[in-house]
């Protein structure tokens, strides 16, 4: 089918942050597709010179409303690692504990809020407050759980007051880790309705190879530091971030570029689980399975599953800590520290993909230098390359060009971009 | 009746939005209060007739300017929400670097817009401030219903301090570290100093505070000069006090 169509959305709705897609098809043939990154640059690299190492994760963590503690974590962990400090094991603990309280928090808000209504074919998630009450009464009961793991972990949901360099500021109190517990516990029906809803939803079968980048260990599915990974085989270590990112810009948009080993690669939860699948807890590698996900899984729509079957992950996993949380005095929450030289990197898996804070410090620990790539940055390449890809596969499919549209949008939906925070 | 309301993001972290969306228990009833007209974040339906626009972020980009300037024909009751569109936020570290270094630093050799930041009534009138890094879901809640209700809307005028001393926490004073809870107005339950971390001033000066006094505890107590300017500069909301600082 001969045909022109051009598409323009301008400023995407139903994600974080500001950029567009535009695409240009000639006599059926594609021209361009491009997606464009608009969002306001705020210089935290620049923010934080001066800065003294105790402050930063305050900093830091307002690079994101929505991933704050993955933020503060990661410069936690650059500035330990740069001044060399071990936390004692209740924070490693409760660090974990919250990481898997933003996540779920993270993927709930993305599976239920933002992506449903493009399954849905309604314009947000409010007219599904009568449509489809249930899946809304699971999706609201899961943010709620992320959430309250976060406040029970690190004093708030959205930037954490107890996460400091050497430890933790507070313990999480006993009688409210109990009552996550019975939480968790309960809700864990709602998760398995959820996972019924998105087992019905018919997934664009598009899929285009590519690399996928994630944090790995031998002994856990990733969280807060470990090696660096790929899908294409290459491995290193957490302080040679810069190899594994190559980072690069490019004029027309203020959120940079990662490439790899090919010309684009991914983070988040799919990379995470085609790198890590054989670490997930048995009910979460069973959901896998009933979903249709399996590795090495190139369809970016199956990011969505991939983050569903984390919700279950965290669930399992989240028990776990804090029962061994319960099994420890909380007392020792903070090592003391001389601040000192040094520099390093920290790593953490946010919700939306691997996160890179690296810091410098001088003598007294104030920052002489820091740089952060952020995941949505490492996705920029390949949701452009998708793009590209995607609309030559709908226009074979003979899509219409309202589905075109529709694919489009779903498809970089699906990669949960978190752009004001790749523009931090 | 409902209030038609839109929310937009300017420089900023979309924290302030989010909580928007959180107390899940209460969301159901918060949102039937609510005609949302345009929330780029939630929703793909946008429309240019609301009374109320939240405004969340700082200014610090041209095309921000003139969104904004829009914005502000179409509303009524346009608010300032949360630390970065009260008060410049942390954002507003930013300006005490040159502009030229700081583009290069970050990106090197690219053509990229960005202005010194400012706070929202620095360029329109602001009717109602919310102020909060990030913003108390349940001041907003408050605050909202008082809008539906048509009765007065109000901020504590009292400091953080006194929330601090309810909820019978140790003053971090006692500890060796400065806060700045006695110079700030409550409304965030205390939930830092609770935490066990010092105040850093994101909901700006309580009323009538004694500025004086609190920087002679500071020097009475020895403790850092540096460290008090590092947390009073942190969300710029102590900018009209900064002649008394030393």
């Amino acid at each position: 089918m001969k045909r022109d169509f051009s598409l323009d959305v301008h400023h995407l709705t139903r994600v974080e942050g500001h950029a567009n897609i535009q695409i240009t098809i000639k006599d059926g043939q594609l021209l361009d597709a491009r997606w464009t990154v608009v969002e306001t640059p705020r210089f935290f690299e620049v923010m934080l010179k001066g800065m003294s190492a105790e402050r930063v994760p305050f900093l830091t963590s307002r690079i994101c409303g929505i991933c704050s503690i993955s933020h503060a974590l990661a410069s936690i962990r650059a500035l330990e690692r740069a001044m060399e400090i071990t936390p004692p094991e209740v924070a490693i603990k409760t660090r974990l504990l919250a990481m898997q309280g933003e996540t779920l928090q993270s993927h709930a808000l993305h599976l239920f809020f933002l992506i449903a209504p493009d399954f849905t074919g309604t314009d947000s998630a409010l007219p599904l407050i009568h449509s489809h009450p249930d899946l809304v009464r699971a999706g609201l009961q899961l943010k709620e759980l992320g959430n309250e793991i976060s406040i029970v972990t690190t004093g708030r949901s959205t930037h954490p007051v107890s996460l400091v360099v050497g430890g933790l500021s507070k313990a999480p109190d006993k009688e409210r880790l109990a009552r996550l517990r019975l939480m968790i516990q309960e809700r864990k029906q709602e998760l398995e309705r959820a996972c019924s809803f998105f087992s019905s939803l018919a997934i664009p079968r598009f899929s285009r190879e590519t690399e996928f980048v994630s944090l790995s260990n031998d002994s856990s599915y990733p969280a807060i530091g470990g090696r660096l990974v790929s899908s294409d085989g290459i491995e290193r270590d957490e302080n040679d971030y810069l190899l594994m990112t190559n980072e690069f810009t490019r004029d027309y948009s203020t959120s940079k570029f990662t490439r790899l080993s090919r010309e684009s690669s991914v983070a988040g939860a799919l990379a995470r689980f085609n790198n890590n699948h054989h670490l997930l807890q048995p009910k979460a590698k069973e959901v896998a399975a009933q979903l249709g996900l399996q590795p090495v899984c190139h369809n970016p729509f199956m990011n969505n599953i991939a983050q569903l079957v984390e919700c279950v992950h965290i669930l399992e996993e989240a028990e776990e800590l804090i029962d061994s949380l319960l099994d420890m005095e909380l007392r020792e929450i903070k090592t003391s520290y001389c601040p000192k030289a040094g520099a390093a990197t920290g790593a953490v898996e946010a919700p939306r993909g691997i996160l890179y804070h690296a810091m410098e410090t001088d003598d007294k620990g104030n920052v002489v230098r820091a740089d952060c790539i952020i995941p949505t940055t490492q996705n920029n390449g390949n949701i452009h390359l998708d793009l590209h890809a995607l609309v030559e596969w709908a226009l074979k499919e003979n899509k219409t060009d309202r589905e075109i549209t529709r694919l489009c949008e779903m498809m970089v939906r699906s990669y949960d971009p978190c752009i004001s925070c790749s523009v931090h | 009746m409902k209030l038609k309301i839109a929310s937009f993001d300017f420089t900023c972290c979309e924290g302030c939005q989010l909580q928007l969306t959180n107390r899940e228990s209460t969301l159901p009833d918060f949102l039937d209060l609510l005609d949302i007209r345009n929330f780029r974040e939630i929703s793909s339906e946008q429309h240019d007739d609301y009374d109320i626009a939240l405004i969340e972020g700082s200014i610090s980009r041209q095309d921000e300017v003139e969104r904004l300037l829009a914005i502000r024909q179409h509303a009524k009751i346009l608010v300032a929400f949360g630390t970065c569109a009260c008060f410049g936020g942390v954002n507003s570290l930013k300006n005490s670097f040159p502009v030229e270094e700081t583009i290069e630093e970050v990106y090197p050799g690219m053509k990229i817009d960005t202005l010194p930041v400012r706070k929202v009534s620095d360029i329109v009138k602001v009717d109602l401030s919310i102020p909060g890094c990030p913003v108390s879901k349940e001041e907003v809640e408050r605050i909202v219903v008082s809008l539906v209700t048509g009765s007065l809307v109000t901020l504590p005028q009292y400091p953080v301090c006194m929330e601090c001393k309810a909820a019978l926490d140790t003053c971090l004073f006692e500890l060796g570290e400065i806060c700045l809870g006695p110079i700030t107005r409550a409304g965030c339950n205390a939930v830092c100093p609770t935490g066990k971390t010092p105040c850093l001033g994101c909901r700006g000066a309580a009323e009538e505070i004694n500025m004086t006094a609190f920087l002679d505890l500071v020097h009475e107590r020895k403790l850092s000069k540096a460290d008090l300017k590092e947390k009073l500069a942190f969300y710029n909301a102590f900018e009209a006090f900064r002649s008394n600082e030393t």
